[in-house]
């Protein structure tokens, strides 16, 4: 946790040294999706500089009343590589939903820790000198505007507002219905490039207490921090796996496969990067994993065994560094390991998984948490 | 037959090959203007095996010159950066994340311009062709003829850079203009960090290819000559010209295929010990493990293929604290060995110093280290190997020991078993695997196709790309039971009707002749 740094008044300070610890957690938390973990630490460092590390603020220390605006990019990770992010975007969409919910923004939150979503909230903090509130809506990343806990359990997506490069802004109002929201944002996020700023889901304090999923700033931070300290003694597998172990939602948890990736098909379409991956075990030909992925990893089968599935974690990593490896980075002849991990219990219930079960990305499957799925977990 | 040379910062080595079978090796410096040092180390394999210039078949040549020069930042012309891709990209200008120190000899010439292409192929911006020709009178100006241009979604479609290109052209005839969508890959940081990369080097890259050409013209070589570049394959010198940045990281590629090559073992780890640094890579079925995580090179992210190496800063000019607690490197004597190690008169103490004391290795004057004592030696030694020990760790994949091969000049600093290898190999020729290395590099073929996949299906144009692939590395020389892919991507062209699929893939296979 943050807490060695925390001041009496709750808050805490990130140092820019640990951006690129935080950036490498969130992108194993962003399972292949949530876009290049490298490029939000370029947006995320460059707007510091300019303007400042925000304050980094507890769930615990929100007021009930307190105004808390989640901020992330939506749209394929395939073309935020090659699009960024322009930063006056940013400040727009936040600043045009304060005007029409007339409220002023007191913080910021991730509403997507996993890949990129974790750093643009940094950059808007910091350009808007607002603190950022350590929580998201999901403990991991997900690829449509309604799968997070807080529609989940009630709250109105909309008003919601993204922007573009070229600052065309749309405002997308709905009955409330937060699936009526993503089919809208993402025809237009389409129109408009796929790569846009969105503002929505306007929160009060009490809220975020309720729905959010806690702490996961810190926790992005230290899985980044066990990877490149187990590194440097020589082990990061040992090291991610023993503090995933230690924490409270990503205790379930195993190395599920280790090859060659020897197939990739990905395309952008509908909105999103779809596609497969095969890894082959290098020492026996006849086993192999095959994943499925709609901007992030869906469900991993071993030689047609189902060996995790969405909500929970399957991030591709390195097979010697442990680095996450994205999906838009999956690459012919890359050696890698595969891991399953334990959602968040606050995203494994009847309600959550009606919203981000396997069922709701087309899949003939039934969630099996992943310690059902293994005897050794 | 074929020759074999790495021209590296040090020396240039050179070996004579007949098949399979090493005829004659030499070590020459490197010289300054590069043809000498080649010059002296093909004529002496060639007078070594009494064979005449006329017999050789191929000259193969691997090359650290590019890599050096771009690390140590020197040879660099200034560069002229053009992106296409206004108002996108804002956020992160280029060369936003290459140290500080290139804006010095690259420069800050930088100029973002409105055009480039949405994911789908329509335009983000149309192409600002009066900003191009005002920038490219503004670097004419500045004297500037190296350009590079890059757009958002080029490896799409091209057609926007190359507008560009016949702009810029018009204003600085002879310029060198590299475009990012002929070298990399989706990724735009990364993709015109390489264009820049290469543009930075164009003009340095003709200086070195007149040199070797000038050499085997002075030799009387006429067979064709090739350059190693980073995926283990060889191209033609006159693509060097073009894309000097394809050789970066071939030096650790041929080292390690020549170390396989050498001892017939390949599965192993490999460390390749120079003068400064310890390389360590493991060999796969005779080929390096790649790396799957983008690269730094002099602090620039690339996303090339490249193995994945370990530098360790112990070599054999490592300087080597005199007193307790014993400290060894990264500062090296380098190339200076012979007039600085205490075994050649000087006086800084080295490893290698360490390495004859020790009684195990047998150059220069042993006499120069007799006051040292036996316990400062035998912890310095041990120093050495605990510093190998440590690093081989590092890159293995599992606990389970493998066998290590040790080559380049330094392996004869190690002289015991090392924890966690099943065995050390030092094969006859350690010295130059680099060269053999090299003179084994494969040839490869290469597909860039459009496809639709709603006509013939994904695996039928796979297939059909994979086999003209394999003809065309069979046409370059490869023989027909060695060719494999070594890579695969595919661009879907979303924009383009009928489910339309830019498939590229490349093979390699050996030599027909090795």
């Amino acid at each position: 946790m943050l807490k060695s740094s925390r001041d009496s008044a709750g808050r805490t300070q990130l140092a820019f040294e640990d951006i690129e610890d935080l950036a490498r957690g969130a992108a194993f938390l962003g399972a292949g999706g949530g876009g290049d973990p490298y490029i939000g630490r370029l947006m995320a460092e460059h707007a510091v500089r300019e303007f400042g590390m925000p304050e980094i603020i507890s769930v615990d220390d929100l007021d009930a009343d307190t105004n808390v605006f989640p901020v992330a990019m939506v749209g394929a990770p395939t073309v935020m590589v090659e699009k960024g992010v322009s930063g006056a975007d940013v400040d727009l969409s936040v600043n045009r939903l304060a005007a029409i919910i007339g409220k002023k923004p007191d913080a910021i939150t991730p509403i997507e820790i996993g890949g990129i979503n974790s750093m643009l909230p940094i950059v808007a903090a910091a350009r808007l000198g607002l603190p950022l509130v350590d929580c998201d809506g999901m403990g991991r990343a997900f690829p449509e505007i309604q799968m997070v806990t807080f529609n989940v359990y009630g709250v109105s997506a909309t008003p919601a507002v993204i922007v573009n490069e070229h600052l065309d802004t749309v405002i997308v109002e709905t009955c409330g219905d937060a699936k009526r929201a993503e089919d809208l944002i993402r025809v237009a996020a389409i129109q408009m490039g796929l790569s846009v700023m969105f503002s929505g889901y306007p929160l009060n304090g009490q809220q975020v207490k309720d729905y959010g999923v806690k702490g996961t700033l810190s926790l992005a931070l230290n899985i980044g921090r066990a990877i490149r300290r187990g590194r440097s003694e020589g082990n990061p597998f040992e090291s991610l796996l023993a503090y995933l172990r230690s924490t409270e939602y990503f205790n379930r948890c195993k190395v599920l496969f280790d090859g060659k990736v020897t197939d990739v098909m990905r395309e952008t379409t509908k909105g999103f990067a779809m596609g497969h991956c095969e890894i082959r075990n290098m020492d026996d030909e006849s086993d192999s994993m095959h994943i499925q992925f709609q901007n992030e990893n869906l469900l991993a089968k071993r030689n047609g065994k189902t060996v995790a599935v969405v909500p929970d974690l399957i991030s591709i990593v390195d097979g010697e560094t442990a680095d996450p490896i994205t999906v838009e980075a999956l690459r012919y002849g890359q050696r890698v390991k595969v891991i399953g991990t334990s959602a968040a219990p606050v995203m494994r219930t009847a309600e959550a998984l009606a919203v981000f079960g396997p069922e709701q990305f087309g899949l003939d499957e039934k969630f099996l948490p992943i310690e059902e799925l293994h005897d050794d977990i | 037959m074929r020759i074999g040379v790495d021209v590296g910062g040090t020396n240039t080595d050179a070996v004579l090959m007949d098949g399979r079978t090493v005829m004659a090796t030499h070590k020459a410096p490197t010289s300054a203007n590069i043809s000498g040092g080649i010059v002296n180390a093909i004529s002496e394999v060639l007078t070594s095996a009494a064979i005449s210039p006329a017999e050789i078949e191929a000259v193969m040549i691997g090359t650290t010159q590019f890599t050096n020069a771009f690390v140590e930042r020197r040879e660099l012309s200034r560069v002229g950066v053009l992106r296409l891709a206004l108002p996108a990209t804002r956020g992160l200008p280029p060369m936003v994340n290459w140290p500080a120190d290139f804006a010095e000899t690259i420069g800050d010439q930088i100029h973002l311009i409105k055009g480039g292409y949405e994911y789908d192929g329509r335009c983000i911006s149309p192409l600002d062709e009066r900003e191009i020709a005002r920038v490219a009178k503004k670097l004419s100006a500045a004297g500037i003829d190296a350009i590079a241009i890059s757009g958002v979604f080029s490896p799409v479609n091209g057609d926007m850079e190359a507008r560009a290109a016949e702009i810029v052209q018009q204003e600085l005839p002879d310029a060198s203009i590299t475009l990012s969508s002929k070298i990399g890959r989706i990724g735009l940081l990364e993709r015109e960090n390489a264009g820049i990369m290469n543009a930075s080097l164009n003009a340095f890259a003709s200086k070195v290819i007149s040199s070797f050409r000038q050499a085997l013209t002075q030799l009387n070589i006429t067979a064709p000559f090739f350059i190693s570049q980073n995926d283990g394959t060889l191209m033609k010198a006159t693509f060097v010209e073009k894309y000097p940045v394809l050789t970066f990281a071939s030096g650790p590629t041929n080292s390690m295929r020549g170390a396989a090559y050498l001892s017939s073992v390949e599965d192993a780890l490999v460390a390749d010990i120079g003068g400064t640094t310890t390389d360590i890579g493991m060999l796969v079925k005779g080929f390096p493990r790649e790396s799957s995580v983008p690269v730094d090179i002099g602090g620039v992210r690339t996303n090339f293929r490249m193995p994945d190496i370990l530098a360790l800063g112990l070599g054999g000019g490592s300087v080597v604290s005199p007193t307790q607690p014993i400290t060894i490197g990264p500062r090296s004597v380098g190339f200076r060995l012979t007039e600085k190690a205490r075994v050649f008169g000087g006086d800084t103490l080295t490893v290698t110093d360490i390495a004859v004391a020790a009684g195990y290795a047998d150059i220069g004057q042993r006499k120069n280290v007799r006051e040292l004592s036996g316990e400062f030696i035998r912890s310095a030694v041990s120093k050495v190997h605990s510093m190998l020990v440590d690093g081989i760790d590092r890159i293995k994949t599992s606990s389970e020991p493998v066998p290590l091969i040790l080559v380049g000049g330094g392996a004869i600093l190690i002289d015991r078993d090392i924890d966690g290898a099943s065995e050390v190999i030092v094969p006859e020729h350690a010295g130059v695997a680099n060269a053999i290395g090299a003179s084994i590099a494969q040839v490869g073929g290469e597909v860039d196709k459009i496809y639709s996949y709603d006509e013939i299906g994904r695996e039928a144009a796979i297939e059909d790309a994979t086999q003209q692939a394999i003809e065309e590395a069979i046409a370059a020389g490869a023989k027909a039971d060695t060719v494999e892919t070594i890579d695969f991507e595919e661009v879907p062209l979303s924009y383009v009707p009928g489910g339309a699929v830019r498939v590229r893939i490349k093979t390699a296979g050996e030599l027909e002749t090795c």
